[in-house]
């Protein structure tokens, strides 16, 4: 857990005081990832950066699992505390080894401990540890020189890491592969960690809780999903983007929005059984035809029910598409304008169909929680914000 | 033909000079380096420290060898040194602190913030961030101030031998006094050979001391 405690930071410049950091107080539980998010000069760095004393605050408390840690060294502050810089900051005159264990080094491990260490979180990260640990910071691409760049800063094990736009570096491609990598290694990790950036998507994707900074400000501290559904000033609202709407798409699963009430027809049922099935639903165009063990086969068209005598067997059209529970509804959005359709079968774990998802329900779920702009003296919605 | 002549007749003294030649300015840069170096990095944690100790340093490289051995005659006379090896070797010391401050300054200085960052980040103390990483960054620089230094002061070493304080420069200074030009030709032509045959021994030294993971950048640079 981090907590910090009206931490301030003034920078005396030749203009006057500059006030970097205005009174920040919030906390991150165990185990999450807070994304600290706002322009350039908003003062999310400071804030990071006070954690670990690389920058001294003027004023405030930084708490670390309970611990008050102003009276701790500054060097074994920062040694139980992951760091990770866009720079990476490797350094280029150590093997790759030795910029793994150069924390355990410090800290005096002894050298086989250290060495199996190294391995071990090579393999952590996908890197082969036969083939890099010998080598050195220039011989490797960016991406990978980011993943060492993490694994040092995981070396001592600390339950806490810092990250200043720790991916900011890398193409895109790359970035999106090592997002997806970091992540599933948090989920074992369970690291508390806070996190620089100015990329909402990044934010959104990485973060438990997202901080968003103001001119040295914490203005609003929330979950992602809270966040864009409700932003609690213009500043706010502005910055994630009028697209925030859409946002929330990618954070919303279909096991949240699926209705369970689908009707089906069977391969054995006439076309006329179909077009009063249609009808019973209320649906507009189709019905999903399925197999004994309730997979998804084929669709009747009302159109084609309607003029035609048989069996559902001899007259279906190919399902366009199905979702899985786990799915975004980003993807199903995506796949519903693909192929011209307002609902998807939801098929579970097995394939078989659990339900469907309407391009209504979507729009439902999502507007429900969608609020205007809240008036700066609405009272927050998170109580980690002392105002 | 007749110079190689001259130079194979006294090889003997040839190679006596050259050695004392090369001890005199070994010494002298052994200590300027004991000496610069700190001094290159101490300067680093302050600004207008720095300014003053790399003017001061400029300055002396200006005054002229002869100028200073001049300057030192009276000085050095007080210990019984005014002329020889002492004030020689001081001379060279001189000189040699401003390649050698200059080049540690600006290569502790200019190693990348992003280094010095991760390296606080990581809970280096400023000593071991200075002898894991900031050190062995900077040698190859500072390897170059102490080449730029040697080569320097064998040109130098050789105005030395006005003050008797030996070295290839007693050829030159004879060959000017006795109108030999034999002599003034081998001695000019050996002080030249030593500055390039040293400065490409300190080269192979410096390239093995460069860290391995930095090769590929020294090359480029």
């Amino acid at each position: 857990m981090i907590r910090l405690d009206n931490l301030t930071k003034v920078f005396d410049t030749p203009k006057g005081a500059v006030t970097a950091a205005d009174h920040i107080s919030m906390e991150v539980p165990s185990g999450e990832i807070c994304i600290l998010l706002g322009p350039s000069g908003c003062g999310k760095t400071t804030t990071l950066k006070m954690v670990n004393r690389i920058i001294r605050p003027t004023s405030g408390k930084v708490f670390l699992n309970g611990e008050d840690t102003t009276d701790l060294d500054t060097q074994d502050l920062r040694r139980s505390i992951g760091y990770v810089i866009q720079q990476i900051g490797l350094f280029p005159n150590m093997t790759i080894e030795e910029n793994i264990t150069v924390v355990p080094r410090l800290l005096g491990w002894d050298k086989a401990k250290y060495k199996e260490r190294a391995r071990e979180l090579m393999r952590m990260i996908a890197l082969e540890p036969d083939a890099f640990l010998k080598r050195y910071p220039s011989e490797l691409s960016g991406g990978q020189q980011q993943r060492i760049g993490v694994a040092r800063a995981l070396a001592a094990d600390p339950p806490v890491m810092l990250m200043d736009e720790p991916f900011g570096a890398i193409d895109p491609i790359n970035r999106a592969v090592i997002q997806d990598e970091f992540l599933k290694m948090q989920q074992a990790l369970k690291k508390t960690i806070m996190f620089v950036s100015h990329d909402i998507d990044e934010a959104i994707k990485m973060g438990d809780r997202v901080a968003v900074f103001r001119e040295g400000r914490l203005v609003q501290y929330s979950t992602p999903d809270d966040l864009l559904a409700a932003p609690k000033n213009a500043f706010v609202e502005s910055f994630l983007g009028e697209d925030r709407a859409l946002k929330r798409l990618n954070l919303v699963k279909v096991r949240e929005v699926v209705s369970d009430e689908i009707g089906t027809v069977r391969p054995g049922d006439t076309l006329e059984q179909a077009l009063a099935r249609i009808d019973d639903f209320g649906y507009q165009n189709s019905i999903l035809m399925v197999n004994d063990k309730r997979q998804p086969v084929g669709l009747i068209t009302r159109a084609l029910a309607r003029t035609t005598k048989g069996y559902c067997r001899d007259h279906f059209q190919n399902v366009p598409a199905t979702v899985a529970l786990n799915d975004d509804l980003r993807k199903v959005a995506s796949l519903m304008f693909a192929q011209d359709t307002t609902w998807l079968p939801c098929v579970d774990d097995e394939g078989r169909v659990c339900g469907q998802i309407t391009q209504r329900a979507m729009t439902h779920h999502l507007g429900s929680r969608f609020r205007p702009t809240q008036e700066d003296d609405t009272p927050t919605p998170d109580a980690a914000i002392k105002e | 033909m007749e110079l190689i002549q001259y130079a194979l007749d006294n090889l003997d003294l040839l190679t006596s000079r050259t050695i004392e030649h090369i001890a005199l300015v070994g010494v002298a840069v052994g200590i300027a380096t004991l000496t610069g170096v700190p001094i290159g990095i101490a300067i680093t944690k302050n600004e207008r420290l720095a300014k003053a100790v790399l003017y001061v340093a400029s300055i002396i490289v200006t005054i002229p060898s002869i100028a200073l051995f001049g300057i030192m005659i009276p000085v050095l006379s007080l210990i019984g040194q005014g002329i020889g090896y002492l004030p020689a070797v001081i001379a060279v010391l001189l000189y040699s602190q401003l390649p050698i401050i200059r080049n540690t300054y600006t290569a502790i200085h200019n190693v990348d913030p992003a280094l010095r960052e991760a390296a606080r980040g990581i809970g280096m103390s400023q000593n071991q961030r200075l002898r894991m990483v900031e050190i062995p960054l900077a040698v190859p620089v500072i390897m170059a101030g102490v080449r730029t230094a040697v080569v320097l002061n064998i040109g130098v070493m050789a105005i030395a031998a006005y003050i008797g304080a030996g070295g290839l420069g007693t050829f030159i200074s004879r060959g000017i006094s006795q109108s030999d030009p034999r002599q003034l030709i081998v001695g000019a032509v050996a002080v030249s050979l030593l500055a390039i045959l040293v400065d490409y021994a300190l080269l192979a030294i410096q390239k093995r001391l460069t860290p391995k993971g930095m090769e590929r950048a020294a090359e480029t640079a």
